[in-house]
């Protein structure tokens, strides 16, 4: 599905297998069917922005990935791991896949530096002070360093959602989900959350962001991907998928954001 | 009452505080394996806190001291009273403090543990690291408020045979044909336990509010 637009992304090597494969994957909540039959491959360091109406599954795709939702049918491979449901896949899959959520979710009762520092010390058996230096880098690149020695109530939300990006990032992860990262944020901070994912981006690191923020999309997406009602409706390359898409329904939703 | 009555009382109150200790102690130690059984992703597990829970607090703790102390001992097991007591109100303070930390356990935003999860970290630490912690700051109003229902509650163990502080009292009391002043005096050295604990737990109860707001 994704390979008529895969001619206007930079060419990936053919012998590096994708980041992401979801092979007709079907999500049921109960009786509630959240995705319907999702194909999507995401290669190495590509951008892709997920939207579409609230209630879509956007959350719910991107939570399967790393397993926060477990998936009723289909198939999912994260960095050559088919994920299911044992542990150990699903623990090695989070260990390469980080994630930002909407509302931030610091420990509230760990400084900024031990917010960064629990998971590779406790996962990937770090030293104090190699996670330390770690996080200390990270933190200095989101430019929140001086805050360090904080607890995240004393942080206004960008500061926050900074935070958290470069507590997922202190796991060296070789994928980023976002959900949402700015739609919690007052107007003035969204700037600062966006350009730290830009700078991300830059340096190359796979994200799959689901956001409203169509400057973000258009600056940064390789793939725009439009979803309504658990399935995929349209995907493509920002400057087509903006300006000339293809379904009724992903005209109505556009017409609908950039109205606001 | 002379200093000899008085220094028997206070013996008394030496058992009660003593038992009250264990019964907290070994209580919480349980208490928190029942809550983190009852929180289990376990289904069975989680059934089986739930019933424990529920027998516990379903049932009087005066019947669970006679059937630790007069039953126990039909089965072959016969136990001090210091020790059947102790085990009949771990197994109380254990229902109890279990039922109020598996709520606190669930008070801690969801958005907590999928963090956790997010960053790869399993349940071991997820649990210690993050959730316990802020579990445990939620529930401490709760966790002072039923030490001081333990404390009062330690004078069941009297049934028994337990010398606590009331029986000691009750001793006392008989000795001196003077109930009224030997009972106030009882009273008062209960008061002066747990109203300490009283106002403590309002006054932690009062800053979470704030905080939370
Ligand atoms: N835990 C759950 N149990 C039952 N239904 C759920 C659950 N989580 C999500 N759903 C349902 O699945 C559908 C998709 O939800 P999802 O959160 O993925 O949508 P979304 O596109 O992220 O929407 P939003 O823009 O509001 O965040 C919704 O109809 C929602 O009600
Ligand atoms: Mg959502």
């Amino acid at each position: 599905m994704a390979s008529t637009q895969s001619a206007a992304a930079p060419v990936a090597s053919p012998a590096i297998a994708p980041m992401i494969v979801m092979e007709a994957v079907e999500k049921w909540y109960g009786p509630y069917k959240a995705l319907t039959d999702i194909n999507l491959s995401v290669r190495q360091g590509e951008k892709i922005v997920l939207c579409g109406p609230s209630g879509s599954g956007k959350s719910t795709l991107i939570r399967c990935i790393n397993h926060l939702e477990g998936y009723s049918k289909g198939r999912i491979t994260v960095g050559g791991v088919n994920l299911t449901e044992s542990a150990k896949t699903i623990d090695a899959v989070r260990r390469d896949v980080g994630m930002v959520f909407q509302q931030f979710n610091l420990f509230p009762h760990m400084t900024i530096l031990q917010n960064c520092t629990l998971s590779p010390m406790r996962t990937l058996g770090q030293s104090k002070a190699k996670a330390e230096a770690t996080a200390r880098r990270l933190l200095e690149r989101v430019k929140i360093l001086d805050q360090a020695d904080k607890y995240p109530a004393q942080l206004s939300g960008g500061q926050q959602q900074r935070v958290a990006i470069a507590r997922a990032l202190c796991m060296e992860p070789k994928v980023m989900l976002f959900d949402e990262p700015t739609s919690a944020l007052d107007p003035e901070m969204v700037k600062e959350v966006l350009d730290t994912m830009i700078g991300l981006a830059e340096d190359g690191m796979t994200m799959i962001v689901v956001t409203h923020e169509m400057g973000f999309a258009r600056q940064v997406a390789d793939r725009v991907i439009f979803m309504a009602k658990g399935e995929i409706v349209e995907e493509g390359h920002p400057k087509d998928f903006f300006t000339a898409p293809k379904h009724e329904r992903t005209r109505a939703f556009l017409g609908e954001i950039l109205r606001h | 009452m002379s200093s000899q009555e008085i220094l028997f009382l206070l013996s008394g109150l030496k058992w009660t505080l003593a038992l009250s200790a264990v019964a907290f102690v070994t209580g919480a130690i349980f208490g928190l394996l029942v809550a983190l059984a009852r929180t289990s992703p376990n289904r069975i597990v989680a059934k089986a806190a739930e019933y424990y829970i529920n027998v516990f607090q379903g049932t009087p703790l005066l019947m669970q001291l006679f059937v630790v102390y007069f039953g126990l001992p039909l089965l072959g097991l016969k136990l001090d009273a210091w020790i059947a007591v102790a085990i009949g109100f771990t197994l109380h303070a254990s229902a109890y403090l279990g039922e109020i930390w598996r709520g606190a356990i669930q008070a801690v935003p969801r958005g907590q543990t999928e963090a956790a999860s997010a960053l790869a970290l399993t349940y071991w630490p997820r649990i210690k690291d993050v959730v316990l912690p802020q579990a445990l700051r939620i529930s401490l109003p709760a966790t002072v408020g039923f030490l001081v229902q333990l404390i009062k509650g330690t004078s069941l163990a009297a049934l028994v045979g337990f010398t606590e502080l009331s029986l000691a009292g009750k001793f006392i009391a008989n000795q001196t044909f003077r109930p009224l002043v030997v009972y106030s005096v009882v009273g008062l050295l209960y008061f002066i336990i747990c109203w300490p604990l009283s106002l403590y737990g309002a006054r932690l109860e009062r800053k979470f509010a704030a905080a939370s707001r």
